[in-house]
């Protein structure tokens, strides 16, 4: 890979980062007059990533770029965008790194199946397994405890 | 003369760690007892050799010896002693001597009390480990040296990182390592039943105890881990499912499985093949851990190095350890005899269910923390996993294992009753309900999930209540008899109880956390007050101070109840570390009863106002509490006499202090 770009990024990351901390989050001053729709920007923010923190949301973060975007989102839900419109607007300038949450999409379908297909495979392997074990040496029922008997009777009235 | 006593004693120990490996080994396959018995002294030797080579670089570090590279980068002649001695393995050189040291410890820790094990076993055991160790001080020696010199010497350090400035540091990643690394032993363990081609339920007799100190000691050094973050971060999250938190969650949750499988294991023979393979997956997680966090290949808050010949070499440790025991594991595990039977229905079915659910939330954490890369790598896209996705995926998966939970120690071995359990069960169902209901009634009408996840919490924790109830017989026979069971149950009952209670305590801090904290962000004057929860904070002044290495601006907030009594005063500043020029904020923090009340600084306005943000955290603590309840629990496990039969001594004292974090 290109480990000199990725130095720098890194390098740039965490001095963003460190050169940011002083700052809060969300701050007074850019809090929405309507509860409702201030609710909603929060919702939106908490899963959008603010692109120079390291894993941070935007609603956590205090770096300058996640106090734009803040504002970006809030003035997108001022104009009427539905909370879809909004995502897209972001994911149409920032890409999809933005998004917390991956969509799901071809390309994410390991990543959200993963735990689904586990539970059921791992599920069906250990059932399969436990039916295959029972099947073995579980102990005669009374009917072939009978059955079983009577041949040993037989065998032994013939000896 | 001191840091090339170090540096000398650490080549050495590398030049012991081989021979650790080549000798013992030789020994057992060829049976020669003289040749076997040289691994104890090598180990002990060897582990010797690396606390003497760490000794001298905490002696640098306490003398601010800056012709030493690693400790002009990372310490300041300034700084309090405590940090001078913690900031050794603040940094990557400093924390993989670390790393080492605890590898070697462990290895002398099983050739100082492995005593009862057979000596073939021991052998061999001490010779996995020492190919573990030799590859991580090839590593140290040759990418990252901490005795490296600096001439001319610098006057100054460059001081350590400020967020780590801590006593945090002193107690997280000690603990944390002991858990990661205490994995090992069960590693070697595993390969070493591979190599020898037997295993039996005493393998499992002797693992677990390992297990359990790894456990209690990840256990810790996690729950410390998301507590330095709480309070050190400044807004207040305890969990952020950040790569390296990931990378440490993902072998306790294996971790966790193999306990509990081990535990089938030793009692009825049985899932031998299966725990095996977990003890080889637990430690590779660990290694994994490793790499994530020391190559640099994430960068997270957490990460402090970052470099790629040092990546390029852990990940050749990480392809050879964990490809060639599973290779080793695929070669021989058909050979092993499979395990005693059992109806699904049954203690070890309910074990099994746990497993699966532990290593499919093992598995979730590991894909959503690697996606993001193989992505990147296969079509350059860059994509981000962060909480949104591990809620609504980790989420319900251990949600259901937690309902679960109960059950488990109800049913009986063999064979199991669901329907008795359950209606032995109905009592915590209903205690557990009542507080799902009351917290709808009274907490708030709109948190449906607060009052199911409450109940959960509450579920767990009169279910672990009630397996203790039913064996000690309360209610069945007199209060004093029942008394005089309860006190002479074994202790690993007393564990498995107190460590699922100690699940279900922090399952309800952290539910009421995520459900119920509330937020207030303003600007305030000084004179100015503001209400939160059921108390009124006062912003009384913002003061300037001077620390050893910082200067900060201090806010001082008195708290009054609701009659108007002053009950604490909240100081919560910003500093600046002068070496580095770097500000961070220091929260301030006041315990009220089981709840907090967290307040950040933001900055000043032009018009002699200051931004605050106060949180209301209700019953934040228990998440915390509830982990040393847990490692309580896993102690009690420890010292239970059957399992004192393989474990190390008989610390029957000395244990409560060494898992006290």
């Amino acid at each position: 890979m290109r480990p000199t770009a990725r130095h720098l990024a890194a390098g740039l990351l965490v001095l963003a980062w460190a050169w940011a901390i002083p700052a809060l989050a969300v701050e007074p001053d850019e809090v929405l007059d309507d509860p409702a729709l201030e609710e909603r920007a929060r919702a939106l923010s908490v899963n959008l990533r603010c692109l120079v923190c390291q894993n941070q949301s935007i609603d956590d973060s205090n770096a300058e770029l996640a106090k734009d975007l803040r504002v970006l989102v809030r003035e997108r839900l001022v104009a009427g965008d539905s909370d879809k419109e909004v995502i897209d607007f972001v994911v149409a300038r920032y890409g999809e790194f933005v998004l917390l949450r991956p969509r799901f999409s071809l390309r994410n379908a390991a990543l959200w199946a993963t735990p689904a297909v586990l539970l059921v495979v791992g599920g069906m392997f250990i059932f399969l397994n436990s039916r295959a074990k029972r099947s073995g040496p579980l102990p005669l029922s009374a009917e072939e405890r009978k059955k079983l008997d009577a041949i040993l009777r037989k065998s032994r009235d013939t000896d | 003369m001191m840091i090339e006593t170090g540096h000398f004693a650490l080549v050495l120990a590398f030049a012991l760690s081989l021979a650790q490996v080549v000798l013992p080994l030789v020994g057992a396959r060829t049976g020669d007892a003289r040749l076997m018995a040289t691994g104890r002294p090598v180990a002990i030797t060897c582990f010797a050799m690396t606390a003497l080579a760490f000794a001298a670089l905490v002696m640098a570090y306490v003398l601010s010896d800056f012709s030493v590279v690693n400790v002009f980068e990372n310490s300041h002649s300034q700084k309090p002693m405590l940090y001078k001695v913690t900031g050794t393995w603040g940094n990557h050189e400093g924390s993989m001597l670390l790393w080492v040291l605890i590898l070697t410890l462990f290895g002398a820790l099983v050739a100082a009390f492995g005593r009862n094990l057979p000596a073939t076993l021991q052998a061999t055991v001490l010779s996995v480990q020492g190919m573990v160790g030799a590859a991580f001080f090839l590593f140290i020696l040759m990418t990252s040296n901490p005795f490296a010199r600096l001439n001319p010497a610098p006057i100054e350090g460059r001081d350590l990182n400020p967020i780590l400035q801590d006593i945090g540091l002193a107690i997280h990643p000690p603990l944390l390592y002991l858990g990661y690394v205490g994995f090992s032993v069960c590693f070697s363990f595993a390969v070493a039943a591979l190599i020898e081609g037997r295993i039996d339920a005493a393998w499992a007799r002797w693992v677990r105890p390992w297990t359990l100190v790894a456990w209690v000691f990840l256990t810790g050094g996690i729950a410390m881990g998301s507590f330095w973050a709480y309070y050190e971060l400044g807004w207040g999250g305890f969990w952020f499912w950040d790569p390296v938190e990931n990378a440490s969650f993902m072998p306790w949750l294996a971790g966790t499985a193999l306990l509990h499988s081990a535990i089938v294991m030793e009692k009825r023979g049985a899932l031998k093949i299966w725990t095996l393979l977990l003890s080889i997956l637990t430690f590779s997680l660990s290694l994994l851990g490793t790499f994530l966090v020391r190559s640099g290949v994430l960068t997270s808050v957490h990460a402090f190095a970052s470099d790629p010949s040092r990546g390029v070499f852990i990940l050749a440790i990480l392809v050879f350890f964990i490809g060639g025991a599973l290779a080793l594991f695929a070669w021989r595990s058909q050979s092993l005899a499979p395990g005693g039977l059992f109806h699904p229905i049954s203690r070890e079915g309910a074990l099994v269910l746990n497993n699966l659910f532990l290593s499919t939330a093992t598995a979730t954490v590991l894909v959503g923390t690697l996606y993001p890369l193989a992505i990147e790598a296969v079509t350059g896209d860059k994509i981000s996993v962060g909480e949104p996705f591990f809620n609504l995926t980790f989420g319900p998966v251990f949600a259901v294992l937690l309902v679960a939970v109960p059950f488990g120690p109800l049913l009986a071995w063999k064979r199991g009753d669901l329907f008795a359990a359950a209606q032995r069960l109905t009592m915590a169902f209903a205690l557990a309900a009542l507080a799902g209901i009351l917290a709808l009634l009274f907490l708030d009408r709109n948190a449906a999930l607060a009052a199911l996840g409450i109940g959960l919490a509450f579920w767990l924790v009169f279910g672990a209540l009630t397996d203790l109830a039913l064996r000690a017989g309360i209610g069945k026979v007199t209060p004093r008899t029942a008394l005089r069971r309860l006190v002479g149950l074994p202790r690993s009952a007393h564990g498995t109880a107190l460590a699922h209670l100690g699940l279900g305590l922090s399952t309800l801090g952290v539910v009421a956390v995520v459900t119920l904290q509330t937020e207030t962000i303003l600007t305030m004057k000084p004179g100015e007050t503001v209400d939160v929860a059921d108390y009124t904070l006062r912003f009384e002044a913002l003061s300037p101070h001077r620390g050893p290495n910082y200067t900060e601006d201090q806010g001082i907030f008195p708290v009054f109840n609701a009659d108007g009594d002053r009950i604490a005063t909240i100081m919560s500043s910003k500093r600046l570390y002068t070496a580095r020029r770097m500000p961070t904020t220091e929260a301030g923090i006041e315990t009220l009863g089981l709840s907090q009340l967290y307040v950040s600084l933001g900055d000043e306005t032009d018009d002699g106002g200051v931004v605050v943000r106060i949180w209301w955290k209700p019953l934040v603590t228990l998440i915390w509490l509830g982990a040393l309840v847990m490692m309580i629990g896993g102690t009690l496990s420890l010292a239970d006499r059957r399992l004192r039969v393989g474990a190390p001594a008989r610390p029957r004292k000395a244990e409560p202090a060494a898992a006290a974090p």
